[in-house]
């Protein structure tokens, strides 16, 4: 199967590494991956701060790329709320309607796309120690995309995971937010990185660099030993060629 | 008091009460406990989504119709003897009540919980006119104690207030000398508040709800107080926000079943009045005299725009009850008397974008409130939608952030230079911090980000550079 790999622009400049998992998990899954240039962000960050117009000049570019994409599969459930919202967003523009809504519809998280379009639910994958899953709400919520995740690390041999407390309560990211509101960020990524503590893990475990970046920076600030891992680093790990 | 209710910058208002301890604690165990509450109760009914589909269409089908709705209303309480006053401004709604009172000589008043009548300022205008307002909810009551303190959530007002606090107002005030416990206390406020029930010679309520076809209101407490305003008092004043109805009694039971569950979790409050009108002859309680001030007060500027859902919320405070940002922030901060979510929303909408600007900032539009909200009210969207507002319309974001933004869609659109840009951004932030992995101390914005955690540091290398190589490699491999 020909899946086309948007990467988001937080794994092209910060986060390789889930980048190349997420390839080689797919590859190991038997799909050819492929990854067209002209991609570089789904205007999230302008969107949400309310500058639409900028934002859309952002989701042209995007929405050109991937035209001819089958699938279109991204390691972020945040990302991938934003391209399906594309088709909302350009639906009175005649000239980007279909183009839009066309992209919403092929577009799907790693895991949701795992799971139900390759219809995958076991990988497998080692991981020794124990972790808790930060579900983001973006992907939680208004993706819809909640069990996969947890169904395929259920699956990942050695691994033990453990229930976070309030695992509900975003962790403060809220992309321009923490940095428009950066108190506010500071104090609700505090209740979250304590409840890890509580929870005594090895990882944490996530499917959104954003909410990693966030909850990551904290644990390493208090210089807390827990490793941040997204989940196609997990599923990819100790895995078979 | 009015809707704004703190003067000054949302951000220092933010520093201060995020200092406050106590508060902080008191609504995040709130939170905990009426969220497991809501949880169970509404488990317990069955099909929750399907109920808030029904409160929903309800609630549309009602504010698509509501001029319809009104009259029928209208008529209803006229037929049976009810004075109905349109208030097009909080003005005109103050000067009706003041008017009622004072046409009665009366100086007594006593009050049951009601938003809409803090919204246009009632008890300072008539305590203008020489009246004694006594609020009788005990939230409301120990606020109003405390030299008019403002509510901190929609529901439980005195919420951020400790039961030491409270003993100690009620010593310094109310004669009070027992102990902090919040039976006894509740003992006292209930002995001081049947004599000012006794003498009083109006009572004015809010309204959760009026049924169009019937002309009832719909009172829904745990205390009772709202029985006992609309009981004693000659003369009963109801005052509704104009969006406050459904078309008929079914509806009402489907609307009080999502409220109660939705805001304590509670099958059913312990108190729901329905009130028909003023006393009939064959009666034996119930005012003489009713009126039901009906409140614009800028909402229908709401209707028709793309904001028109805020007018279908039942004020159940459900949003306040699970948002992440009110969990830290506390009501205060929002300087308005509706908080959360809700208050984020609507505030801005009834009181304008002046004061109130910062409000839809205040989220990180993770969708919990838009989640739980009993007639899914897309919260987090119009939270959005006011982004939107005063990026496009209002002129009223900051000019840096502007040029930031045009950058960024700039940058975000062309290829040619994203590779430039971050290319050269790898390389030359890699030398200046050599070894780090991460930034502990960020200039300009970042510095938001920094002061409480750590900034990943771009690659020298970045995913795509990976996946050119990748992508050759196999390519090589298959030939
Ligand atoms: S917006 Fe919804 S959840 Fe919030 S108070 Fe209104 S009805 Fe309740």
């Amino acid at each position: 199967m020909r899946v086309t790999l948007f990467s988001t622009c937080l794994v092209d400049l910060f986060y390789s590494n889930v980048g190349i998992s997420t390839v080689e998990l797919l590859e190991k899954l038997g799909c050819e991956v492929d990854y067209p240039k002209g991609q570089i962000c789904c205007g999230q960050p302008a969107y949400n701060s309310g500058y639409k117009k900028d934002a859309k000049t952002a989701m042209k570019q995007l929405i050109k790329t991937f035209d001819d994409a089958e699938y279109v599969v991204t390691p972020s459930g945040s990302c991938a709320l934003m391209l399906r919202e594309y088709g909302h967003i350009f639906a009175d523009d005649e000239k980007w309607a279909a183009r839009s809504k066309a992209l919403s519809v092929k577009t799907y998280e790693l895991t949701d796309f795992i799971v139900n379009v390759l219809g995958i639910d076991s990988i497998p994958s080692t991981l020794q120690g124990k972790a808790v899953f930060h579900t983001s709400c973006h992907m939680t919520r208004l993706l819809g995309v909640k069990e996969e995740p947890k169904l395929l690390l259920s699956n990942v041999e050695k691994l033990e995971m453990k229930p976070l407390a309030n695992a509900q309560n975003c962790c403060g990211f809220g992309g321009t937010f923490s940095v428009k509101m950066g108190d506010i960020s500071a104090e609700m990524v505090q209740e979250k990185t304590r409840s890890i503590q509580e929870a005594d893990v090895d990882y944490v475990i996530g499917a959104d660099c954003g909410c990693l970046m966030n909850i990551g920076g904290r644990l390493k600030r208090e210089k807390q030993d827990v490793e941040v891992l997204h989940i196609a680093e997990v599923l990819n790990r100790g895995m078979g060629v | 008091m009015s809707i704004k209710i703190k003067e000054g910058k949302f951000k220092d208002r933010v520093t201060d009460e995020m200092k406050n301890d106590f508060m902080r604690k008191a609504v995040s165990g709130a939170q905990d406990s009426l969220g497991n509450r809501r949880l169970t109760s509404t488990d317990k009914l069955g099909d929750w989504e399907s109920w808030r589909t029904a409160g929903s269409e309800i609630r549309k089908h009602t504010i698509d119709n509501l001029v319809h709705y009104l009259s029928m209303l209208s008529e209803q309480i006229s037929a049976k003897g009810g004075h109905v006053y349109f208030a097009e401004t909080d003005e005109d709604a103050r000067n009706y009540i003041k008017e009622v009172v004072r046409n009665k000589n009366a100086t007594k008043v006593v009050k049951s919980k009601s938003m809409v009548t803090e919204e246009i300022g009632l008890n300072t205008a008539l305590e203008e006119i020489g009246c004694e307002v006594v609020e009788t909810d005990l939230g409301e009551y120990i606020l109003q104690v405390d030299d008019h303190d403002p509510p901190s959530h929609i529901v439980a007002p005195a919420l951020h207030k400790k039961k030491e606090q409270i003993r100690d107002l009620f010593v310094e005030k109310l004669g009070y000398d027992k102990t902090e416990d919040p039976g006894e206390l509740a003992k006292h406020a209930r002995k001081m508040l049947r004599e000012k029930f006794l003498g009083a010679e109006i009572g004015i309520t809010g309204c959760n709800f009026a049924v169009a076809e019937t002309g009832t209101i719909c009172i829904v407490t745990n205390e009772g107080n709202a029985r006992m305003v609309t009981t004693i008092p000659k003369t009963q004043i109801t005052v509704m926000g104009m969006e406050r109805l459904v078309p008929s009694l079914e509806d009402l039971d489907i609307m009080v079943s999502l409220l109660t569950r939705a805001a304590v979790g509670q099958p059913i409050s312990s108190y729901v009045t329905l009130l028909n009108g003023p006393k009939a002859e064959e009666e034996v309680d119930g005012p003489e005299d009713l009126h039901v001030v009906i409140v614009d007060n800028g909402r229908s500027k709401i209707l028709g725009t793309e904001f028109q859902d805020i007018l279908n919320c039942i004020r159940c405070g459900a949003c306040l009850n699970v948002c992440p940002v009110y969990r830290h922030i506390g009501g205060h901060s929002y300087g308005s008397i509706y908080q959360g979510p809700v208050g984020a929303v609507l505030t801005p909408l009834l009181d304008g974008y002046d004061d109130h600007k910062d409000l839809p900032y205040a989220s990180t539009l993770c969708g919990a409130c838009t989640d739980v909200c009993p007639v899914k009210i897309p919260l987090h969207d119009l939270l959005l939608k006011h982004r939107q507002e005063i990026v496009e319309q209002g002129g009223r974001a900051p000019i840096s952030e502007k040029l930031l933004m045009k950058a960024f869609g700039f940058g975000a659109s062309s290829g040619g230079l994203y590779e430039s840009g971050t290319k050269i951004a790898s390389v030359s932030l890699k030398m200046l911090l050599r070894n780090k992995e991460t930034i502990s101390n960020g200039p300009g914005m970042m510095k938001e980000w920094t002061n409480s955690k750590e900034f990943p540091t771009l690659k020298t290398s970045r995913f795509r550079d990976w996946m050119s190589k990748h992508e050759s490699e196999k390519k090589h491999e298959e030939r």
